[in-house]
């Protein structure tokens, strides 16, 4: 009742700010336009459409999921209103993970109305849907809530402009987390080879989540990898917000 | 069992260069009695609020033990008990006042017509009823100092903090508070309230405790602390002179100002003959005015001892 109470209020406060809007609306605006960049295109028109549509949607979301994450923890703490809550029988662990929920339930609402227009268009463009985009949106949202997680983790002790720089710069090394793998294999030595595997599993590996190749190229998914993501996504999202309670524990509200 | 037992209470909080420490509150001790009304009473910056965040567990105290009638303070179930308003509260300003009162007493886990219920009659008691669906951005300092004490009595506390409740509100505003506050203690609550004016405690407080530099001075009624709260007499004349009163009296403290001689008398007595002495002379007396006691004088006495 406390947790849905915090999470309910965090995701009124997101969906009464205008920029929470303006994202979402640019969102939706840059995936249709990817209808009439594939229009103009000679080849592939699907192809485009959805290498477009899906990047736009990408690019937006993952925007909303980093500045309302920052913001909603950092103004709580900032604005004092937290007084209001950690005052009351509510714990510092709830709060987190209240907020979480919150703004969990934000980027559904928010991913989900990209997504359903985005759907409304590929069908009308191509006649058919492609049900393995679906499964993209999935992914894309597990990727979201890390990504959340990241920015509350920052926000329990940072700034919010160095908690955007801290968890942008995670963001995109996340999408490129493959490189350590490569790198712990081809290397030499043990402390290289340690510093190999410390990147690889502290870095969150977001390029799990990323199967719009397969997706654009109609290549076959595998279930493995989806399940392995699943399960990635938990684990790193606990683990994110555990540290966030711990250092929250510590805090003093000043 | 005490509503408020705080002993030993100290805090330090580091300076800029992580070194040196300051010492805050340096050893607090404060008794709160079921059922009165405790004003906390010290000028800015003597540690009133940093005790009231380590009362509620925004801040860890360095040492010292805080209980709240009975338990120990930074426990959920305590909280439960514990109605507070910051100093200079903020609430989130996306919601309207109804709303506030709702999602508060969603946080004390209340059932749902209840909070209803309560949040009409405490609108009604702090007279937003009217006011209830406009969003709290748009309220004044003033509207917000009252929708602040509302949410804080919606689980109907035992014991209420609160910080420096009167200030920001105007004469009207401040009666209205008063009279909430003597009404809650007619209903068997606790209330412990901060300020730096001694008039906001006077015709209300049980008792108070003075915290000078994060160190509790006096703690007792009012009324023993300012025993001798009339601190001179003022006597204003015209008909006499300055010079010929200090001629009569060298030490008789006076001046002109606005060709009206004003005397100052050091107590009651003195001024009685002075008062003799001018009818004698056939001057004649404008006014006499007992001169109270500041805080300011309490503590510069304080400082000064
Ligand atoms: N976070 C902090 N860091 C350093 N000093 C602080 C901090 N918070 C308060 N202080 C200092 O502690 C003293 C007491 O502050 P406070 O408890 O707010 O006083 P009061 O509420 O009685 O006006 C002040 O001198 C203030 O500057
Ligand atoms: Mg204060």
């Amino acid at each position: 009742m406390k947790l849905k109470a915090i999470a309910f209020n965090t995701f009124k406060e997101a969906v009464r700010n205008k920029v929470f809007y303006l994202l979402v609306v640019l969102g939706i605006t840059s995936a249709v336009s990817s209808l009439v960049i594939s229009m103009l295109t000679l080849g592939d028109k699907e192809k485009v459409l959805k290498d477009v549509g899906l990047a736009s949607i990408d690019f937006f979301s993952v925007l909303i999921a980093i500045f309302t994450g920052i913001n909603l923890v950092f103004k709580e703490i900032d604005k004092r209103t937290i007084f209001n809550i950690l005052s009351k029988p509510v714990s510092r662990a709830g709060f987190i993970i209240g907020k979480f929920f919150g703004l969990a339930l934000t980027l559904l609402v928010a991913l989900t109305s990209m997504a359903v227009i985005f759907f409304i268009f590929l069908l009308i463009s191509t006649g058919n849907i492609d049900l393995s985009i679906l499964i993209y949106f999935f992914l894309l949202y597990l990727q979201l809530l890390i990504i959340t997680a990241i920015s509350i983790l920052f926000s329990s002790f940072s700034t919010p402009i160095l908690s955007s720089i801290f968890t942008i710069s995670l963001y995109l090394i996340g999408q490129v987390s493959w490189t350590f793998n490569e790198f712990k294999s081809q290397i030499k030595g043990p402390v290289q080879q340690a510093i190999g595997y410390f990147f690889y599993y502290i870095l969150p590996n977001l390029d799990k989540f990323n199967i719009k190749n397969d997706i654009v190229l109609k290549t076959s998914l595998d279930g493995y990898s989806i399940i392995n993501g699943i399960l990635y996504a938990v684990c790193y999202t606990t683990a994110l917000l555990v540290l966030a309670i711990l250092i929250f524990n510590k805090k003093e509200f000043q | 069992m005490h509503a408020l037992e705080i002993t030993g209470l100290k805090k330090s909080f580091k300076s800029n260069f992580l070194i040196k420490k300051f010492q805050i509150l340096k050893g607090i001790d404060i008794r709160v009695e079921k059922g009165e009304i405790y004003g906390f009473l010290g000028p800015n910056g003597a540690g009133k609020t940093t005790t009231i965040k380590c009362i509620l567990g925004l801040i860890r105290p360095d040492a010292g033990d805080i209980r709240i009638l009975g338990d120990l303070a930074n426990q959920i179930k305590t909280k439960a008990r514990i109605g507070f308003l910051p100093e200079q509260p903020y609430f989130y300003d996306y919601l309207t006042a109804e709303e506030l009162l709702n999602f508060t007493g969603m946080l004390f886990s209340l059932p749902s017509k209840v909070i209803a219920e309560r949040t009409k009659r405490l609108l009604e008691l702090v007279g937003l009823t009217k006011k209830k669906d406009i969003k709290l951005r748009k309220f004044s300092k003033g509207m917000i100092q009252r929708v602040g004490l509302a949410h804080t009595l919606i689980h109907e506390p035992e014991f209420i903090i609160l910080d420096e409740p009167f200030s920001g509100l105007d004469p009207i505003g401040r009666k209205e508070l008063r009279d909430i506050i003597l009404s809650l203690k007619d209903e068997g609550k606790t209330i412990f309230f901060s300020s730096h004016i001694l008039q906001d405690m006077e015709l209300m407080v049980d008792r108070v405790g003075i915290i000078l530099d994060g160190i509790i001075k006096k703690e007792g009624k009012l009324s023993d602390l300012i025993s001798h709260s009339v601190k001179c007499f003022e006597i204003v004349l015209t008909g006499i002179d300055p010079d010929t009163i200090t001629r009569w009296n060298p030490s008789v403290e006076c001046l002109l100002r606005d060709e009206q001689t004003i005397i100052k008398a050091a107590n009651s007595d003195e001024s009685n003959s002075i008062i003799r002495w001018i009818s004698g002379q056939n001057g004649k007396i404008l006014s006499v005015t007992p001169v109270k006691m500041t805080l300011e004088d309490i503590f510069l006495e304080e400082i000064l001892q």
